[in-house]
């Protein structure tokens, strides 16, 4: 009792999870979108940062390079013209842009100034110069300034520089820049991160809808075509072959459990019959003894049937293929013809064999022997007195092949395509007695050898062919 | 003969034991696994018959093992619904001695059973085999009958070798075709009934007292007095 309720706690289990409302991290569509939100969001902060990072740098760069210029100028109109050159040269720039941006200030070493348009000495200036960024106040304003303070020959020092408002300023305009645009990535990013998620859901939902369908039962569901060529075509495409090969097999195991239904309740029913016949009008012990005897053969037809159908199954499964042998078929076969030439020389028939030697192969003795006696027995139950059976097996090149030919009624041109599927009966055959399960066990047999089994015409009667090669490469899948 | 019967199945159990009894044997039965080691452990029988799936916790395969471990060589016939050939070679390298198939006829089950127990008993080196006034000699391939030399094909002289080692048994139809033909799947014509009878035309036609009969629902039997 325990067994059935551990099971029923489970499925309830299961049904709970399956409710429990799904967080939002797991579905693709979501770390899709983020995935792309993130992305789009580094790679235009990276180009944001850069541009940010090089404008300024190249604007600094600039600064530095006129200030050295300027102070290196400056420098050499001292060399060549002493002093009063150099007050010059500085009066001079002042005049041609009194509103510049550009910095002189020209200072005896006592720190008195000599010429320039700084009203003080900046503060924090050491005596032996370099580069500095000071604040300072000019006209009032104040500001931060780049500043080179060289120290001339005669002691005096002469500081360049340029005023950094500008650059300021820009550094400004950037960052706000940079911030309003980060505010749109990001909603930019979610509105992409949304598009994509629906377009995925709607990519999917094809499939989703298709495939839920075919879980319900409708297995006439398929996954329509966008006709793009893309991959979710590719992938719709995978799908419906996956279907159809599933459809094909459900069809083939509704066939079989047709058949199965059909062809067992036939002697099932018989058998049921008679015994109930017989428990009901038997008049004397041997009457019932009689009836019970037949309904038990009737079984043991039924279990013939069971049983060979196990065999094929049994066979397509490919597990025996770990018991294959290397084997000489030849004193195999020789064996069988022994067994039922006896057989065809009783019913009038001649059995005509022509056994090459040696037949190596990988095989399985059992079931070729089981194979080759299958088609050997349909000879003979369909060759009229007097015909000749011919029972031949040769190897040529790598193949073996064991031909047996009748000259019975043969099989049509349209049944032969069907006369290896379980249960298949010609018409031609309905009279006699067989499970239609014959040709289908060679044909598995033939199969599980990586061989063939073919059937043709052999004016008049039918020529049964298995090819086999002699040492099966086992199949890829 | 004191045979076991180890099987779960009341009706098949008590099926198997009526018959078996009927035919003269003395019959002991468990019905798991544990009960049927500890009496095939502790008693003698001369056959045992063992399911292969049994409740208890030993089932058929282990109690063949855990005997055969124990250097107990008491002949076993498996009675199993395990029919795929996979599921015959374990029981066979297990140690059985005959793997039967669920459903059987009991006749298929008596014979088995029968043969088995005899073949444990002339395990000898024989030369010579001689039923009546057929004699066989397994050297020279010769075939006598009061005197009288009869010529046989080789698979003749085979199919008449097994049922002289099993004279006075029956044996059926598909114990010939494993034994003989090597065959392990029944064919859906006579062959067996053809082969026999052939025999029969030259071992038994020009002869007063017939030595092959068919037993009815069952097979052949080799005696020399009648059945």
């Amino acid at each position: 009792m325990s067994l059935p309720q551990r099971a029923t706690i489970t499925v309830t289990r299961q049904r709970r999870a399956k409710k429990r409302p799904k967080p939002l991290i797991r579905s693709a569509g979501i770390r899709l979108a983020l995935v792309y939100a993130t992305v789009f969001g580094v790679s235009a902060f990276a180009l944001a940062f850069s541009l940010w990072y090089s404008t300024l740098g190249l604007l600094e760069r600039q600064v530095d390079l006129t200030i050295r210029n300027d102070s290196a100028a400056l420098a050499d109109r001292y060399a060549s013209g002493g002093l009063p050159a150099l007050v010059t040269a500085i009066e001079n720039r002042l005049a041609i842009s009194p509103k510049g941006d550009a910095i002189y200030l020209l200072q005896d070493s006592q720190g008195k100034m000599i010429v320039g348009n700084l009203d003080f000495r900046p503060a924090g200036i050491s005596p032996a110069g370099g580069w500095y960024v000071l604040p300072f106040t000019r006209q009032g304003a104040s500001s931060t300034a780049l500043l080179y303070a060289g120290v001339l020959s005669n002691g005096d020092q002469l500081i360049v520089g340029r005023d950094d408002r500008a650059r300021e300023q820009l550094r400004g305009i950037l960052q706000q820049g940079l911030l309003s645009a980060m505010g749109l990535m990001a909603l930019l990013g979610l509105v992409g991160a949304i598009v994509i998620r629906t377009l995925f859901r709607r990519m999917i939902q094809d499939i989703a809808a298709t495939t839920r369908a075919i879980s319900r039962g409708d297995l006439t569901r398929r996954v329509p075509k966008t006709g793009d060529g893309d991959e979710f075509d590719e992938l719709a495409e995978i799908i419906n072959d996956m279907l159809d090969r599933i459809t094909r097999l459900m069809d083939g195991v509704r066939e079989v459990s047709n058949s199965i239904a059909h062809d067992l309740r036939t002697p099932i029913t018989r058998a049921r019959t008679r015994l109930e016949d017989a428990a009901i009008h038997a008049n004397s012990a041997e009457d019932l003894r009689a009836a019970i005897e037949t309904a038990t053969a009737d079984l043991d037809g039924v279990v013939a049937v069971f049983q060979a159908l196990l065999r094929i199954a049994e066979i397509e499964a490919g597990a025996r293929r770990a018991a294959f042998a290397m084997l000489d078929l030849s004193p195999l076969l020789l064996d069988i013809e022994d067994l039922y030439h006896a057989v065809a020389e009783d019913r009038g028939i001649l059995l005509r064999a022509e056994i090459s030697s040696p037949l190596p192969l990988l095989g399985d003795r059992e079931l070729i022997q089981q194979a080759v006696t299958n088609l050997l027995e349909n000879a003979l139950k369909f060759s009229p007195p007097g015909a000749a059976i011919m029972f031949r097996a040769a190897l040529t090149g790598t193949t073996i092949d064991i031909t047996i030919a009748d000259n019975g009624p043969g099989i049509s041109e349209e049944d032969r395509i069907r006369a290896t599927e379980r249960f298949f009966r010609a018409e031609s055959a309905r009279s006699t007695t067989g499970s239609g399960l014959g040709l289908a066990l060679v044909s598995a047999v033939a199969h599980l050898h990586n061989g063939v089994l073919s059937l043709s015409d052999n004016r008049p009667g039918l020529r049964a062919m298995i090819l086999l090669p002699q040492t099966p490469e086992l199949p890829a899948e | 003969m004191r045979i076991l019967v180890v099987e779960d199945d009341k009706d098949v159990a008590g099926f198997v034991v009526k018959g078996l009894r009927e035919a003269g044997h003395t019959v002991e039965h468990a019905d798991n696994g544990r009960d049927g080691l500890f009496l095939a452990a502790s008693e003698n029988f001369d056959a045992i018959i063992l399911d292969r799936m049994l409740p208890g916790g030993i089932d058929g395969l282990r109690l063949l093992e855990t005997l055969r471990a124990q250097d107990n060589a008491t002949p076993v016939v498996f009675l199993s619904a395990l029919s795929q050939v996979d599921d015959r070679v374990k029981g066979l390298k297990a140690g059985g001695d005959d793997y039967l198939t669920k459903p059987f006829a009991f006749a298929e089950l008596l014979a088995r059973v029968e043969a088995l127990t005899r073949r444990g008993k002339t395990d000898g080196p024989t030369t010579r085999l001689a039923v009546g006034d057929l004699e066989i000699d397994l050297l020279s391939r010769g075939v006598k009958r009061a005197g009288q030399k009869i010529d046989l094909q080789p698979r003749e002289f085979r199919l008449l070798e097994y049922l002289m080692r099993h004279a006075g048994q029956v044996v059926t139809r598909t114990m010939l075709l494993e034994g003989v033909w090597d065959y392990h799947f029944d064919p859906q014509t006579n062959v067996i009934d053809v082969h026999v009878s052939r025999l029969r035309q030259k071992i038994d036609k020009p002869f007063e007292l017939p030595l092959l009969h068919t037993v009815r629902n069952a097979g052949y039997m080799l005696r020399a007095e009648d059945v």
